[in-house]
């Protein structure tokens, strides 16, 4: 089986190209599953990944929500983190210059915000940054109040920040969508008029547990977002109707646990795929996808992974 | 940190809803090596996320776990046979920092008293002399007493004087001598020991917290805690944490 591997390594090519950044494969740890990668680096060396996306940051350092933050479900679990992190200063000065050693990718840099002032902030911020390849502004955070999901649930806003960021960005800006809204396709489409160069999709749906010995949300925040296998079939179908509503590039996710997962995403319209819960289960899941990738090419007869975006539209 | 598979060598119920899991290496890519304190995330069949278990006892080849049956996932680890194979994460958390001392006390409540074996047996081993103090709600509840005393010198306390003294653990601190404190176990009974172990050194007085995790290496960020150095995660730069940094709410 390893040699088998070792053999189609050779022929299969993974590269994929978002908005004129090449990525040696399409697998990327998605933001708030990955923190700013050192966890990952006790495990296996980070820079065989296409790219990651770091933590959420905002401008401020955020302690996130009221704990619990955590409920599990089946075939996936519920977080209400709340956008912890430490905030946009101590991400440039301190995670940035200590991943340069060992990542040499471009990486997506995760922004999000309370105001449209805070996003365009980090984003000139963060937009300076030579390591950073792509913005992906997070107007999709379901466990923030005012600010996050707010933008992202109204073609407006989500036009009005998607504008305000790229007049301040000098790298392509992605802009992560919310699943939890009547029509992706029409907030898609609002982000592309804006001059979003990509759309990342979808955040976490909003789900809710309760626990049956206090007879209470098992969550602190109440409700939280949902990720893991089960989303799967939700994210595939909205990367698939958003592939049908704009011409821009979009990096599919939403429960992907596999390499087959990967190929799925890709054929419904991803040019590349985010692997999020995946990695909190299983810390070694991306390198696994990434080395799974080859066989399932050469049984598909798949040489070239960027060939089969969107294929699966083609009569 | 490790992702090992284990084979179940033994899984028994040792006091009411409490089961004592034993477990031997199958595969592991490197030397593993396990601290006390620390804790191992073990995926249980049909459950997304892994259940994060203390280390109760460790040789080198042969993991001792006990866990108390609180849930479904819990649940279905219970029954778990001989034979069947188990993935986990090991070597997560901090652990103890073991301290320079003659007479550590060593306080456990209910099912946090499994941690606190593994130190026993290290601290000994150091040539210290530690005292075990275990709380329990009631005789049904009790477990590894034999153990305890076959280690060191052990005080059993239950909340209705069903087995050991009546009361809590905290009523026998004060008329005990110790120069370093270790402490698992639910927090009102964490804070009632924080309440009286003021006047140890810096660092000498070390308290095991629990909480619901995602991950179990630091990743998701859904077990942080404020403390007095900044935020923590109770999986990462956790679950001990001394006195001295600990903020309760």
């Amino acid at each position: 089986m390893r040699n088998e591997n070792a053999e189609c390594r050779n022929i299969a090519d993974l590269s994929v190209t978002l908005s004129g950044v090449e990525l040696q494969n399409p697998v990327i740890p998605a933001s708030g599953c990955f923190g700013y990668g050192q966890e990952f680096r006790e495990f296996y060396d980070i820079d065989m990944l296409g790219s990651f996306s770091f933590k959420g940051t905002t401008l401020e350092p955020r302690f996130g929500n009221e704990l619990p933050r955590v409920a599990e479900c089946g075939a996936g679990m519920l977080n209400s983190v709340g956008l912890q992190n430490p905030g946009i200063h101590a991400v440039i000065a301190e995670e940035l210059p200590r991943l340069k050693e060992h990542f040499h990718q471009p990486l997506i840099a995760n922004i999000s915000g309370f105001s449209l002032e805070e996003y365009v902030a980090c984003c000139e911020m963060i937009s300076r940054c030579g390591q950073v390849g792509i913005i992906e502004l997070n107007i999709s955070c379901p466990n923030v109040h005012g600010g996050g999901a707010a933008f992202g649930v109204c073609p407006e806003t989500a036009a009005q920040v998607t504008a305000a960021c790229k007049k301040v960005s000098a790298k392509p800006l992605y802009v992560k969508l919310s699943p939890n809204v009547t029509s992706i396709a029409e907030i898609a489409r609002a982000c592309e008029a804006a001059g979003a160069d990509g759309l990342s999709l979808i955040n976490t749906l909003l789900g809710l547990r309760i626990d049956l010995k206090t007879r209470r949300p098992v969550l602190a925040n109440k409700m939280g977002g949902l990720s893991g296998p089960s989303v799967f079939p939700v994210a595939l179908r909205m990367v698939w109707q958003v592939y049908q509503a704009v011409k821009i590039p979009i990096i599919g996710m939403g429960g992907v646990s596999s390499a087959r997962d990967v190929i799925e995403m890709m054929l419904a319209g991803a040019s590349a795929v985010q692997v999020g819960a995946a990695n909190l289960v299983n810390p070694y899941a991306c390198k696994e996808i990434i080395e799974g990738l080859p066989a399932v090419m050469a049984e598909m007869g798949i040489s070239s992974l960027r060939g089969i975006v969107g294929q699966g539209h083609s009569l | 940190m490790h992702l090992v598979d284990f084979t179940v060598t033994s899984n028994k119920k040792i006091a009411r809803d409490v089961f004592e899991m034993q477990l031997c290496i199958v595969h592991c890519a490197l030397p593993m090596d396990l601290r006390p304190g620390q804790f191992v995330n073990l995926t249980v069949d049909g459950h997304y996320l892994r259940r994060p278990i203390s280390v109760c006892d460790w040789d080198g080849q042969t993991l001792t776990l006990i866990y108390k049956v609180v849930g479904q996932g819990t649940a279905r680890l219970a029954q778990y046979a001989p034979g069947e194979r188990i993935n986990a994460l090991t070597g997560l958390g901090n652990g103890y920092t073991l301290v320079p001392a003659k007479r550590p006390l060593l306080i456990g409540g209910g099912v946090g008293v499994p941690p606190l074996f593994y130190l026993a047996k290290e601290l000994a081993k150091a040539g210290q002399r530690p005292i075990a103090l275990l709380g329990f709600k009631c005789a049904d509840e009790s477990f590894f007493e034999d153990e305890f005393k076959a280690v060191c010198e052990t005080v059993i306390m239950t909340e209705d004087g069903s087995a050991g003294g009546e009361g809590f653990v905290t009523q026998v601190m004060p008329g005990l001598e110790y120069d370093a404190m270790y402490t698992c176990g639910p927090e009102p009974m964490l804070k009632a020991v924080y309440d009286q172990a003021k006047d140890l050194p810096p660092g000498h007085a070390q308290f095991s917290f629990e909480r619901r995790m995602g991950c179990g290496f630091g990743a998701c960020m859904v077990c942080s805690c404020k403390t007095v150095t900044g935020y923590k995660r109770i999986c990462k730069e956790g679950p001990i944490l001394t006195r001295e940094e600990i903020v309760w709410k």
